[in-house]
């Protein structure tokens, strides 16, 4: 049995040094890793596992929990005394999509000036050296919904799930899902009202439906052939409909469409007043990616807000996980931990609903692996699933909680990134014997 | 993208919102609606100050609580100790104290498991002039017309109703908050400093006897919304010239004002006259290292100090410079990437400046982080431990009370548990530092005004009463 310490100092400097993917997967994929002593934690919902082992071989996991043997051969991480769990799943975010928001050459988010739509596809501009991926890594973010922001019109697009792996290849599944507008955007990009996004949305649908079948009378008013394309798997079903609203009566009328459209598989994004109408999500079996801590009323379709929404929406029976909805969600995905952790602490206070540490956990890992229909392949522990696996100095929810060893796809990761380079830099403000630009 | 929270401080400034004439059509009027009797000239000094404070401290009984874990705001820890508070004051703060010992008068409370704190102090906020809901109507925060108006004060814009106050006070227990102009303009205007209970007035919220604080701004905000009109500034020299150029003319207002001659009054000039009396605190939003130090000459060439930088984000750069000129930094503990001018941005910009002996303070200038300054701080305090700077939680609540109070002007009022000081305390039902710990009960000039377990002791605004979710915990 061959053991290596946490610090894997020449295998970090290769990923460093950006070796190809292939050459990694070779090296490192080929050997059976096993992670033991520490608190393992599968994310799905279940208790913690003091002194638990996770295998992990050929990127995936192998198996997690209490009373698991070594394999012979095995890289043994001691990570007594540390947690282990599933990487972080950003529930929504517009990871790699923006370097700098306000410097528009660098923020690919919304697509204004297009004259597409629903065919956008966000896959090409999630680049994966963005400082962003870096940043996220290094505090245990290791997959996330992508979806592009709205622009011209209330479909947004075709979004993607990507990791955070130090390589190439940040897509894991491209055209994952379309987002769409309601509510106060929808009706702002449709035309002034809310008569309009749900007119324009039945056309669309519609207009797709006619191109399938080839019919000469296709209207191309609203749609252009790319954008009837990525619609037709929407109505059949194929694809998942993530659809932005906030408000209870938007939630009630958007379930409704399903009426004329039986196949849509819609997700709720955002839902700041689920709450008001839980159990009619949970009987239509609608899943919600949900604002963590919304609890002002920014708008008028949020009026309802409050941090026991998540809460109350898990009590009335509906899948639920936390999403960063316009909420820094090109930047700041590793917050997920810090508003899962107050879910956590609601329940100290009276009258608030929040969640279990077990649920609040699940609700940034397993919770939208499984909401975006992946959870066989993401989001935990449970053997089969894709090795995004973090060791932590301590509870992952809890702020002073850092992120020590981080493995996405079964690869150990580099943690370093432009922000720790400044730190260094910086740890003396004042010169040495040269300027600082060539201290490094 | 929408960013959430994000006003004028951060990022893209929509031009369309801008602060014009009323769109349907009314004309507001001017002079004529004057009170005839306004005096326009004057010889007196300085004038005395309009829009006085009412607040009033509302009533509370005398209150120990014991058992409790004490952080003072001034850097002290007490282990199993007790508080005593009344009549709106501090009486004391020490170790443990037998129940004999006591004062028969006062409610008694166990604080076992708990913490105490001073009421938490935000320096950067734009509750009631960007209230929620944050629609165009509600906009009242940047008076972007002109790149200089220091003659408009945030207190006119100021909303007493905006329900961020509520969730200020009960997730956030912040006691007292500066509303700050926003930043488009390189003199944005006067500052007001609040007291967190709900008036009906703004006056009504005032904290009594904090001095005004002025508000400025560097960098890309003030270049690009003026540059885009076609107007000076354009450019970072041209935000230097400007500013130069308007305090120059403070300069020779201030003389004229004590010449003992008529002279006509001018309210913006007022303003700067008394930031170079020293009367009025500079709060200077301003990001980049080489930025503040050209501030800090500018500062020096007319003569006046600079409080704090704000948002700050690269003060790490400069810690010695920093101290060396005694200004604070209010930072946030991890934003960065949402325009070029915080891309430089690092979570460890609080401990760098603690270990360089300069001012820290933890800022919110958003209506969600402002309930969470305790955890902003405790994040910023482990990426600092991580490095190697040990920063005690004791410390780290000076960013949260003493030192935004001394900032503000009110640090010998409030701001830290001392005897004698204003009652305004949270407790909170496990340490502060720990993202599983909330505000069990808030008073202020003891006054019990929030309390956790009581549904008639969270404050609900006029904007939210009979709506969804009213007296809902939010």
């Amino acid at each position: 049995m061959k053991r290596s310490k946490l610090t894997h100092s020449l295998l970090s400097l290769a990923i460093t040094l950006v070796l190809s993917p292939l050459v990694l997967s070779q090296s490192v994929q080929a050997r059976t890793t096993a992670i033991t002593g520490g608190k393992v934690v599968i994310g799905d919902g279940s208790d913690p596992v003091d002194g638990g082992t996770v295998i992990i071989r050929d990127g995936n996991v192998i198996a997690a929990g209490a009373n698991i043997a070594v394999p012979a051969g095995a890289d043994v991480v001691d990570a007594t005394g540390k947690w282990v769990t599933p990487g972080i799943f950003a529930g929504f975010s517009r990871l790699g999509l923006s370097e700098v928001d306000a410097v528009s050459g660098t923020n690919d988010t919304s697509a204004s000036g297009s004259n597409f739509n629903a065919g956008l596809d966000i896959a090409p501009a999630i680049d994966p050296f963005r400082t962003a991926f870096a940043v996220n890594r290094a505090a245990g973010v290791t997959r996330a919904v992508v979806a592009p922001d709205a622009g011209g019109n209330m479909f947004a697009g075709q979004g993607a799930i990507a990791d955070l792996g130090s390589d190439a290849n940040p897509v894991t599944k491209a055209s994952a899902f379309q987002f769409v507008e309601f509510g106060e955007g929808g009706a702002r990009r449709a035309g002034g009202s809310r008569s309009a996004s749900h007119l324009t949305f039945r056309a669309m649908l519609r207009e797709a439906q006619d191109y399938s079948v080839g019919k000469v009378a296709f209207d191309d008013q609203l749609l252009r052939a790319e954008d009837a394309k990525a619609l037709l798997p929407v109505l059949r079903g194929q694809t998942q409909l993530l659809v932005h609203v906030e408000g209870a009566n938007d939630i009630l009328r958007v379930m409704e469409l399903k009426r004329d459209f039986p196949a849509l598989k819609l997700v709720l994004v955002g839902a700041s007043e689920g709450w008001r109408v839980a159990d009619k999500i949970a009987a239509a079996g609608v899943p919600v990616i949900a604002s963590a801590l919304n609890d002002l009323p920014e708008a008028f379709e949020k009026l309802g807000a409050t941090q026991s929404n998540i809460g109350r929406m898990k009590n009335a029976g509906v899948k639920v996980a936390i999403g960063m909805i316009d909420d820094r969600d090109a930047h700041q995905l590793r917050y997920s931990v810090q508003y899962a952790g107050n879910l956590v602490s609601l329940g100290n206070v009276p009258r608030a609903s929040g969640l279990s540490w077990n649920d609040a956990f699940a609700a940034i890992t397993s919770g939208p692996a499984e909401i975006m229909g992946m959870g066989a392949q993401l989001g935990s522990l449970k053997p089969g699933r894709k090795a995004d696996v973090v060791i932590w100095d301590g509870d992952p929810l809890e702020l002073s909680s850092e992120a020590e060893t981080v493995y996405i796809d079964g690869v150990r990761q580099p943690l370093d990134n432009r922000q720790a380079r400044l730190r260094e830099r910086y740890r003396t403000p004042t010169e040495g014997a040269l300027p600082k630009a060539y201290d490094r | 993208m929408q960013i959430k929270g994000f006003r004028w401080a951060a990022l893209v400034l929509p031009l369309g919102v801008m602060a014009c004439a009323a769109s349907d059509g009314t004309k507001t009027k001017t002079a004529s609606a004057l009170p005839a009797k306004v005096e326009t000239k004057t010889t007196a000094a300085k004038v005395e100050a309009p829009f006085a404070s009412t607040y009033k401290a509302y009533p509370g009984v005398p209150t120990v609580i014991k058992n409790v874990t004490i952080f003072d705001g001034e850097g002290g820890r007490v282990d199993n100790g007790t508080v005593f508070f009344k009549d709106g004051k501090v009486s004391a703060v020490g170790g443990p104290m037998r129940d004999a010992e006591l004062p028969a008068e006062a409610t008694i409370i166990d604080g076992t498991g708990k913490f105490v704190s001073p009421g938490i102090i935000d320096v950067h906020s734009h509750l009631g002039v960007y209230a929620s809901p944050a629609v165009e109507a509600n906009s009242d925060g940047n008076e972007a017309t002109s790149p200089t108006t220091p003659e408009v004060w945030a207190e006119h814009s100021v909303w007493p109703q905006d329900p961020g106050f509520s969730r200020a006070l009960t997730n956030g227990g912040i006691t007292s908050l500066q509303i700050l102009p926003g930043s488009a303009n390189l003199m944005g205007g006067r500052s007001v400093t609040l007291k967190n209970v709900y008036a009906r007035t703004v006056q009504g919220m005032k904290f009594p006897g904090a001095p005004y604080g002025f508000k400025m701004a560097c960098g890309e905000n003030p270049k690009r919304v003026y540059g885009s009109k076609g107007r000076i500034p354009s450019t970072r020299m041209g935000n230097l010239a400007v500013n130069r150029q308007t305090w120059i003319k403070a300069q020779e207002y201030r003389k004229k004002r004590d010449s003992g001659k008529e002279f006509s009054r001018d309210i913006g000039m007022e303003t700067l006259a008394g930031v170079l009396d020293g009367d009025i605190l500079v709060h200077n939003h301003c990001y980049r290292a080489d930025e503040m130090a050209q501030v800090l000459d500018m500062a020096k060439e007319f003569g006046y100090k600079v409080t704090a930088f704000h948002h700050a984000v690269e003060s790490y750069k400069i810690g010695d410079l920093l101290k060396a000129n005694d200004v604070c930094s209010a930072v946030w503990a991890d934003w960065w990437g949402f325009k070029l001018e915080a891309y430089d941005a690092i979570p460890e910009n609080a401990a760098l400046l603690q270990k360089a002996g300069a001012c820290v303070i933890i800022h919110s200038d958003d209506e969600n982080q402002i309930q969470r300054l305790n955890q902003e701080a405790a994040k910023a305090m482990a990426d600092g431990r991580r490095m190697g700077i040990d920063i005690s939680e004791a410390e780290a609540m000076r960013w949260l009370t003493y030192n935004p109070a001394k900032a503000m002007g009110i640090e010998k009022m409030t701001g830290s548990l001392k005897a004698g000081k204003m009652a305004d305390i949270v407790l909170w039902n496990g340490n502060p530092f720990s993202v599983y710990s909330r505000p069990a009960m808030v008073w202020i000039d003891g006054a019990l005004l929030y309390d956790a377990a009581d549904p008639a002791r969270r404050p609900v605004s006029d904007f939210e009463l009979g709506q969804p979710g009213e007296g809902d915990v939010k």
